[in-house]
């Protein structure tokens, strides 16, 4: 038996009287590749930012790893954790954003080794190596001292995905990582994910790439309304939709 | 076809005779005339006396208070600058008491008259003639003693200078980490980076791009202040230039031998704002419509 990376239990978030997550119960497995689909509203963005305490939540408990996140359990009581501890536990948890999010003041390299010697402590010269290796597997070992302005989307996407790859994390969150994206630049960071899934990184992704999810995810999950709809294997949730609301998703999308 | 010399014109290439634009010219020697005439009157007017001028441009006594002016204006700034952080990262605090004590320092500060705040910092030992900075309720003194003593009238100018500044500058300040995008806080928490550390390393350099600018006048308001600070006695430029004109009667010309050195104080120390602009500038293109709306930018290079 696998261990359980993510296990989220009957989470709930609202904004205001607004109830954008009703429940949402999903577990993901060391190594595994879920794959969240779902409408724009759906909650799917809301959940992934959940996971790794961007936003807190109105209820239910999310598990990283064995660790409750952003809580700290004594007996009954639910306390808050202090700011150092939260930053404490995303350190093992890497997020690409929709939009990159690239520090535009460093260079990719500075971009990549910035949390790993401020954060982390490691040496300069060190994080400086493992920097390099880690532009060079997202195929920009060559664009080092470029500038984010200086790159285009999908190497900007690299860069994001070689920085949070850098805080060597046991868990990859991608919100949306290809939809910003020029069609022509989608399949180098697709390319990215996929190596990355094929040497066992947990990831949860957002996105709407339904080939990406055929071909890599060992789970598909179709949110909507803030409610998990279907999950299962790529082949039943595509290919054999048992809820309306799926199928016409699917539909949609193809 | 490019290659075509230039001799050989085709029907469809522009070879046209340039508009004119004689009211350019008219109006470009209009202004320079009056503007030449002012300078002539000036110049040439019996009540300046250029020699008194020449004589007292490298006076040891003006030098000496145009060397304060740059201490006191580096100083204040100093000071100012890192009160103007504090108060703006106060002001966007979920801190309500907090963000309440800076909104009133600001609003006080920038309510009332800079000149105001000076005199009030000066007259400090009529209002407590004795001054003691220890631990309350306990025995513990750090310094006692008279206030004139303690602070001094150049302390009290610049203590006047900082705080007046600091209310404008976190205004400033506050601008620009407001202009950084949410994003960034949020790449740099996913990265597990905790708060001072984002606002030190990652929002702070963002913001210095947009802080700068303004940051620069705000220097050169400072600089040019310091001239208030006559009226507490601070023997600073002005204070010098006043001094040695209530003895020889050559008002004018000592008001020139000041403003010949505030223009240069102020010349000089604008080049590192350009510099500073530069460093902070890094990885951050003038977007090409703003450089083609205004004509400035890097010249596009046609194929």
């Amino acid at each position: 038996m696998s261990r359980l990376m993510v296990d989220a239990r009957s989470v709930r978030k609202s904004f205001g009287s607004n109830e954008v997550l009703k429940g949402i119960t999903l577990s993901v497995e060391q190594g595994q590749v879920l794959v969240l689909l779902g409408p724009s509203g759906s909650g799917k963005s809301t959940f992934l930012r959940c996971i790794n305490h961007l936003e807190t939540i109105n209820g239910g408990r999310i598990y990283v790893d064995g660790d409750l996140m952003g809580y700290r359990q004594a007996g009954d009581v639910l306390h808050e954790m202090k700011p150092s501890a939260i930053a404490a536990q995303r350190r093992h948890i890497g997020m690409v954003f929709q939009r990159f999010n690239l520090f535009p003041h460093l260079t990719a390299l500075e971009n990549v080794i910035e949390a790993p010697i401020g954060v982390n402590g490691e040496s300069s010269a060190q994080a400086k190596k493992r920097g390099m290796a880690l532009l060079e597997r997202v195929g920009l070992g060559d664009k080092f001292d470029h500038y984010p302005s200086q790159l285009s989307g999908g190497q900007q996407q690299r860069v994001a995905i070689a920085r949070a790859l850098a805080m060597e994390p046991k868990l990859m969150l991608f919100d949306e990582p290809t939809s910003a994206l020029d069609p022509e630049l989608v399949g180098d960071v697709l390319d990215v994910m996929r190596d990355l899934a094929k040497e066992g990184m947990t990831m949860i992704v957002v996105t709407h790439e339904m080939g990406f999810a055929r071909e890599v995810a060992d789970t598909v999950v179709f949110m909507d309304k803030g409610v998990v709809v279907e999950a299962g294997s790529p082949a039943q949730v595509l290919d054999n939709p048992q809820h309306e609301r799926t199928k016409a998703f699917i539909n949609s999308v193809l | 076809m490019a290659a075509s010399p230039a001799a050989q014109v085709n029907d469809d290439d522009v070879v046209a005779k340039p508009l004119r634009h004689p009211w350019r010219w008219v109006s470009g020697v209009l202004v320079i005339g009056i503007l030449g005439l002012f300078v002539y009157s000036l110049w040439s007017s019996p009540s300046i006396n250029h020699q008194i001028i020449a004589q007292y441009l490298f006076n040891p006594q003006i030098l000496n208070g145009a060397v304060l002016t740059v201490v006191i204006t580096i100083i204040a700034m100093l000071i100012a600058t890192i009160l103007a952080v504090v108060l703006a990262v106060m002001k966007l605090s979920p801190n309500p008491l907090l963000k309440l004590v800076a909104s009133a320092f600001i609003g006080f500060f920038r309510g009332t008259p800079l000149l105001l705040q000076i005199v009030f910092w000066g007259y400090l030992g009529i209002i407590y003639p004795t001054l003691t900075i220890g631990i309350p309720f306990t025995s513990v003194v750090f310094v006692h003693g008279a206030t004139s003593a303690i602070i001094p009238s150049l302390a009290a100018g610049i203590i006047a200078l900082s705080l007046n500044e600091a209310a404008y500058s976190a205004e400033i300040v506050r601008a620009g980490i407001l202009s950084v995008d949410g994003g960034q806080m949020e790449a740099a928490a996913s990265l597990g980076m905790r708060g001072g550390y984002t606002l030190r390393r990652i929002i702070l350099p963002q913001a210095m791009r947009v802080i700068i600018p303004p940051m620069g006048n705000e220097f050169i308001s400072m600089l040019k202040n310091t001239a208030l600070l006559e009226v507490v006695a601070v023997l600073e430029l002005y204070t010098q230039s006043t001094m040695i004109s209530a003895q020889n009667l050559a008002q004018v010309e000592l008001l020139v031998v000041a403003g010949f050195w505030y223009l240069v104080m102020t010349t000089v120390l604008s080049i590192p704002q350009r510099q500073l602009e530069k460093k902070y500038g890094k990885g951050f293109n003038v977007t090409t419509a703003r450089s083609r709306m205004f004509g400035f930018g890097k010249k596009q290079v046609s194929a």
